[in-house]
Parts: structure tokens; C-alpha cells; sequence
């Protein structure tokens, strides 16, 4: 069978494509942004925190990283408008992927604060730092560099599962791969530019974030 | 050897049984049917509100209705055949039915194989929307948010016809964007007719009704090719109907809004 390619009918509609890449981008900044503020409040209250708060840690942790993404998605744009609490397509998309987002980096960056030397914390509060002084300023920045290359993997993880966020009408990336075949049956095509899109957003998110990380988030504090 | 011969043969007694099976059936359609008192009549029971199972098992909807009407109408017991989309034109060819009511859309590829008669009811894409939002004119659209289903043929008419400033919200299939609509999370719908009926009839809460038309798509009884007595006979009911009124309180009754202008 031969396949006569035509990418014109697509690239054609680059408008589209460009609001999908903005889309996309934009919804996994804020979602890493926020996702590893949480992760990291979770992975603090489950090390160090109180101990009636860790069950509902792990609980937390535990739902999310064991139901599939689309039907956390779900559950947020189509159910909890019956709770009263109505959500646009984009914000409950956010909201998606920073929850998602937490929970699974709770866990990599508890990893990384339990590989901790316990001699470097006890060094550290034999010098009269306060034990928040010692988390953030001992603990957490090695912590965050051992574990960075699986954060960042969970971060383009987040960024590739985006794509779903196109079923409740957020217009990211597959959502407008989808719309331009729907109009014009150029589905192949289509779909292999999201893909080659795809790639290249997740190559330079993952050399943005190796650069960031060393640059602002363990880098600056050994300076 | 001997099985081969064996095959060859049954396959010309079959040939044969087939072929004087299609002579005896020299009377005409309509005459089988006032001779056998029973008309037997293909429906559909997948497509609510046009034909679907009630909770007592019985096919019930408007062709169901239909189908009715035209068996009291001929004087007749009415034998409902179950049929799919796929394969109702096939039951009208073999003779399995006599008549297909079932959703059926003209166009020039079915013209080929199957008789249509006049139309009966009305299929249509059309917007739904809150009783308390009123919606007068495409104009009225603009900054509306409507839930609508990518590709679909509403999808199409609606973005053809909606003003600048109407946020077309797209979703994957008729579950989501009905959903959608239904949880709030958009003040319109642009749907088929018969899934706007069905979600009107589950959530009565939501007083949504029927704004505007996006696109008509009447629906036909197909009738099998060269049954001409039938199809006028047909015909004539479909016109007595139409001017009693018969029909459009079927359409009331079913879907919600009137007949309409049908075509003949």
C-alpha cells in the first residue's frame, strides 16, 4: 500500500499547533511548579512531621499513584461540579497534574531526604541550626540533587500524560493534532507532527530542568 | 474426489432451491401483506428515542409508533423485525421486512438498492440549552460556551455558523460532551437529536430545551426496490398523517419539537 504523505493540509493550520505547544507548556510549568512544592510538603510531614498526619500521607500518595491520571481528570472537570465546586477545562487540568504531580515526587523526594547521612543532621543541629533551618539548608538540597534525574523524568512523565487533558477541551497539544485530523482526515500526518512536537518539547524541557536544577535549586545553595 | 462432487452438487440443489424460492414470490409486496394479514416491519432498538427497549423489554420510540400506525392504518398485524444501522437495508432486500423504519437517511449511494417513500419524522443536529437562557438567533451565541463533539457533524455546522466570541468547547465522543453540558461546564449543547432527547429525559433537573436548528436530516421508510404498490400506499399514509397532525404529535411526543417541513 502506498501512503501519499501531505503535511500542507497540516502545518497549514499552525496557528492551532502553536496554541497546543503554548497550552502544553504552560500547563507544565505550573503543574511542576507547584507538583514539587507539594511533593516536597508531603515528603516533610511524612519524614519529619507530626506523626497523625502521615497516614494521610500516605494515603494521599497511595490513591493517587494507584488510579490512572484520565480518571482523576475526570473526576475533577465532570464529578465535582455536582459538590458545587466547578472547575474551567484548563484550571481543573492544572489542578490534575499538580495533584498527580505530588504524589509521585512525595515519594522520589523521600527517597532522596531518607538517603541522608544521619551524621550530617546531627552535625549540622551540633552547630544550634533550628530543624528547619537543618531541612532546608542540610538536608533538602542533596537530597533534591540524588533524586533530580528522576524528578525531572516524572516532570516530562506529567508533561507527555498532558495529552489526555485535550479530552475535557483543554486546547494542549493532542488536542489540536486531533481537531486539525477531525477537519481535514489527515490523521497520519497529523499525528506525526505531535509526535516530532512531542519529542522536541520533551528534549528541551529535560535540558531546561538539568540546567535549572544545577543552576537555582542545588547548585546556588553550595556556592 | 467423491466429497468434492458431493459439494458441487449440494451447491446446485441450493442454487437451484434459491432460485425457485425467488419465482414464488410473483405477488407484489402489499398483496402479500393483505393476503397474510401481517406486515413486518424493521426497527431499531439501539437508538433511543427513535426505537430502544423500555424497562418492560418491549421496543418502544417513535418508528416503533410509526411501524404501529401503518399496521392499523393497512388494517394489519404489525411482526416488529430488530435491526441494526448495518444491516437493515440488507433485511429489506432479502425480504425479512417489508418496511424499514429505522432512522433512515436518504442519499443517492441507498437509492441504488432500496425505494425510499415520503419522510416520516424529523433527525436533525440542533443546540439545547437552559429554558432560562434564551437564545433567539445565531447572534445570541456569541460568548456562550457549547459542548459539542470534535468532527462531529454539529461540530462542523457549528463552527461555520457561530459568531466570533462563541467558545466552541470540543470533546472526544457524545458520552463527554453531554457530560460536560450536563455537570455545567457549559451553558449550550450542540448535538443529534436523539441524544439530546435522551439526556433531557434522565435529567429533568436541568430544564434544558431545544434552541436551534443547526442541520436537518429527515429520516425515510425504505421500501424494497420496484414495490411501487407499497410504496404509494405508504405514501398516502405518511400525507393523511402529515395533515391530521399525526405525525408531529409523534415528533412532540418523541423528540420534543414539531415535525417540521418534511419532504416528500
Amino acid at each position: 500500500m502506498r501512503v501519499a504523505l501531505e503535511f500542507f493540509p497540516v502545518l497549514e493550520e499552525w496557528p492551532l499547533l502553536l496554541t497546543g505547544i503554548a497550552w502544553t507548556l504552560l500547563l507544565t510549568a505550573a503543574s511542576t511548579f507547584f507538583g514539587l512544592l507539594l511533593g516536597t510538603v508531603c515528603a516533610y510531614l511524612r519524614t519529619q512531621g507530626p506523626e497523625w498526619c502521615r497516614p494521610f500521607i500516605v494515603g494521599y500518595v497511595e490513591l493517587i499513584r494507584n488510579t490512572p491520571f484520565i480518571v482523576q481528570l475526570f473526576f475533577i472537570f465532570f464529578a465535582l461540579p455536582a459538590a458545587g465546586i466547578r472547575l474551567s477545562a484548563e484550571v481543573a487540568s492544572v489542578l490534575a497534574m499538580v495533584i498527580n504531580l505530588g504524589a509521585y515526587s512525595a515519594d522520589i523526594v523521600r527517597a532522596g531526604i531518607q538517603a541522608t547521612p544521619r551524621g550530617q543532621i546531627e552535625a549540622a543541629l551540633s552547630l544550634s541550626l533550628t530543624h528547619r533551618q537543618v531541612f532546608t539548608r542540610v538536608v533538602l538540597p542533596p537530597a533534591l540533587q540524588r533524586v533530580w534525574p528522576a524528578l525531572v523524568s516524572q516532570i516530562i512523565i506529567v508533561m507527555l500524560g498532558s495529552a489526555v487533558c485535550g479530552q475535557i477541551s483543554t486546547e494542549e497539544l493532542s488536542y489540536a493534532a486531533n481537531l486539525i485530523q477531525s477537519r481535514n482526515f489527515r490523521a497520519f500526518e497529523a499525528f506525526i507532527v505531535a509526535t516530532v512536537l512531542y519529542l522536541v518539547l520533551s528534549v528541551f524541557v529535560r535540558h531546561f530542568f538539568q540546567w535549572f536544577g544545577r543552576r537555582f535549586v542545588f547548585g546556588a545553595s553550595r556556592g | 474426489m467423491n466429497r468434492f462432487l458431493r459439494l458441487i452438487l449440494s451447491l446446485v440443489v441450493l442454487a437451484v432451491g434459491l432460485a425457485l424460492s425467488g419465482c414464488a414470490g410473483a405477488q407484489t409486496a402489499l398483496e402479500t401483506i393483505q393476503k397474510n394479514r401481517l406486515i413486518k416491519i424493521a426497527i431499531p432498538v439501539d437508538f433511543p428515542p427513535y426505537g430502544f427497549v423500555g424497562t418492560d423489554l418491549q421496543p418502544q420510540g417513535l418508528d416503533i409508533d410509526m411501524a404501529n400506525y401503518i399496521g392499523a392504518k393497512l388494517g394489519v398485524k404489525v411482526e416488529l423485525v430488530t435491526v441494526s444501522s448495518a444491516n437493515r437495508i440488507a433485511y429489506l432486500q432479502t425480504k425479512k421486512a417489508d418496511l424499514v423504519i429505522s432512522t433512515l437517511g436518504k442519499n443517492a449511494e441507498r437509492e441504488k438498492v432500496i425505494d425510499f417513500t415520503a419522510a416520516y419524522s424529523p433527525y436533525f443536529q440542533a443546540i439545547y440549552g437552559a429554558k432560562t437562557l434564551s437564545i433567539k438567533s445565531v447572534d445570541d451565541l456569541k460568548g456562550k460556551t457549547i459542548a459539542a463533539t470534535r468532527g462531529a457533524l454539529e461540530d462542523q455546522e457549528l463552527t461555520k455558523i457561530a459568531p466570533s466570541g462563541t467558545e466552541i468547547k470540543r470533546f472526544e465522543d457524545n458520552n463527554a460532551t453531554v457530560s460536560a453540558f450536563v455537570s455545567g461546564q457549559t451553558q449550550l449543547l450542540a448535538t443529534g437529536a436523539s441524544v439530546a432527547s435522551n439526556m433531557i429525559q434522565r435529567n429533568p433537573q436541568l430544564n434544558a430545551e431545544y434552541k436551534l436548528l443547526l442541520k436537518d436530516s429527515p429520516n425515510f421508510i425504505g421500501v424494497a426496490k420496484g414495490e411501487e404498490s407499497l410504496r404509494v400506499r405508504v405514501n398516502a399514509i405518511i400525507a393523511e398523517a402529515k395533515k391530521s397532525g399525526d405525525l408531529d404529535k409523534m415528533a412532540q411526543k418523541w423528540l420534543a419539537r414539531g415535525a417540521g417541513q418534511l419532504p416528500d
